[in-house]
């Protein structure tokens, strides 16, 4: 079978639109509303998800065929917990400011659904290449979506993006206000909402 | 091999877990020193920065030897108890002890010529710790600088503590009126508070604003002896 194989390019870019963990399958919903509200740590959840998923799905399945049917769920709790702690000490030491302003939110990577569900659901049953390229797309297709909601949270909410002022004062002047309700939780499901019903007009096959 | 077996999943799980285990020792060992050094670091940043001074690409801990001049421990009669190791103080573990027990770490910097001390201050916003460090002018009463953190209250509510906004209220401010120690009130925007200095809290931040209210009257106040000197 070749590296990039239509099977393997399927692996990778699905989950990239068609088939996003976050707006298809639902998952990785808790921590999509928990670390939008500004665009750095989104960008480095995403990152930090993108790595812990690739690397757990490559090493759960070259460990597939060894694993004990009864307790596969706990080997897979295993390799993310570990890779977690080993993401979350290397910023704690390469990246401080950034690991302090994530805070718990990296030790919460555990408990990402989107982990769990591919480890089950495609390292389990596939090769070393096309999971880790699954991994891939996935945590990518996560962070995109993260990105997205980060990007229109910090822009209505502070006017900023990444920090940097992007709506001038003048139309401050002009009466305009930032939206606290986008500061909220709430805010951050009714733009995922919005997103889904997106890609769902787009694509009416994806309606049931 | 039957992987269904008592016996091969006991020692699959025990195997897995002796790796891991070792894994993460060796990780967490190696990167031990370059943790300590980032805390440390980042301490001294907190206390620069209460001091107004700017530390953008500059190095920190030059700068931070140039500006601190003596790292005193006093007690909370205000006599100095020991020379040196402010610096090692953790406030949440002498905020633990009785007041009379407690060692109260106080930094003596000069900026500009003038002399300024920074206090450290220690209390609870509405999720968990929030700390800060408060500088004063040499008149132990006139607020020079402040610096904020927190761990985890909520972004662009009650972490708003920690913006320039609310932290730029506070320099020129007195924490004490005739002699007497009187803090700085934290109120909601658009009250007044008589006979103290006041400024704004968060909006939708009450819990937080009152947690560094409660913050600045508790940790400054274990200072008043050392104050009144």
């Amino acid at each position: 079978m070749s590296l990039f194989s239509k099977e393997n390019r399927e692996a990778f870019l699905s989950p990239l639109w068609m088939n996003n963990p976050v707006t298809m399958q639902v998952l990785g919903i808790c921590s999509a509303l928990a670390v939008t509200v500004k665009l750095e740590p989104a960008l480095v959840m995403g990152l930090s998800v993108t790595i812990i998923v690739a690397v757990a799905n490559l090493v759960v399945s070259l460990l597939r065929n060894t694993i004990p049917n009864r307790i596969r769920i706990i080997v897979q709790l295993v390799v993310v917990a570990a890779l977690v702690t080993i993401v979350s000490e290397v910023l704690k030491a390469f990246a401080y400011d950034v690991s302090v302003q994530l805070s718990v939110y990296v030790g919460l990577i555990i408990t990402n659904c989107i982990l769990m569900g591919r480890l089950e659901a495609f390292a389990m049953a596939n090769g070393p290449w096309s999971s880790f390229l699954d991994g891939l797309g996935n945590g990518f297709g996560y962070a995109v979506i993260l990105v997205v909601v980060a990007f229109v949270r910090e822009l209505f909410s502070a006017g900023t993006l990444l920090g940097f002022k992007i709506i001038p004062e003048c139309v401050y002047e002009f009466g305009y206000m930032n939206n606290g309700l986008m500061l909220m939780p709430p805010m951050a499901l009714i733009l995922l909402g919005c997103i889904i019903w997106f890609q769902r007009a787009k694509n009416p096959e994806l309606n049931d | 091999m039957n992987t269904n077996s008592n016996t091969y999943t006991i020692v699959y799980a025990s195997v897995m877990v002796v790796i891991v285990a070792f894994l993460l020792a060796f990780v967490s060992s190696s990167l031990k020193d370059k943790q300590n050094e980032n805390v440390e670091l980042d301490k001294k940043k907190q206390i620069l920065s209460a001091l107004n001074v700017d530390i953008k690409g500059a190095d920190v801990a030059q700068l931070y030897s140039e500006i601190v001049k003596q790292e005193p421990l006093l007690s909370a009669d205000g006599s100095i108890k020991a020379e040196e190791g402010a610096f090692a103080i953790d406030s949440k573990v002498e905020n633990a002890k009785p007041l009379a027990e407690r060692n109260l770490p106080l930094f003596i910097c000069q900026v500009e010529g003038a002399t300024k001390y920074v206090l450290p201050v220690y209390g609870a916003g509405l999720w968990g710790p929030i700390w800060g460090y408060v500088a004063l002018n040499d008149d132990k009463s006139t607020i020079f600088g402040v610096y904020f953190s927190h761990a985890g209250e909520t972004p662009g509510l009650g972490a708003e503590i920690t913006s320039v906004p609310f932290k730029s209220q506070f320099p020129g401010k007195q924490i004490a009126k005739e002699g007497e120690f009187t803090s700085v009130a934290i109120v909601k925007p658009g009250n007044a508070e008589e006979g103290r200095d006041y400024v704004n809290g968060i909006s939708g931040g009450t819990i937080t604003s009152q947690g560094v209210d409660a913050m600045l009257n508790d940790g400054l106040g274990q200072y008043v002896n050392f104050l009144k000197q």
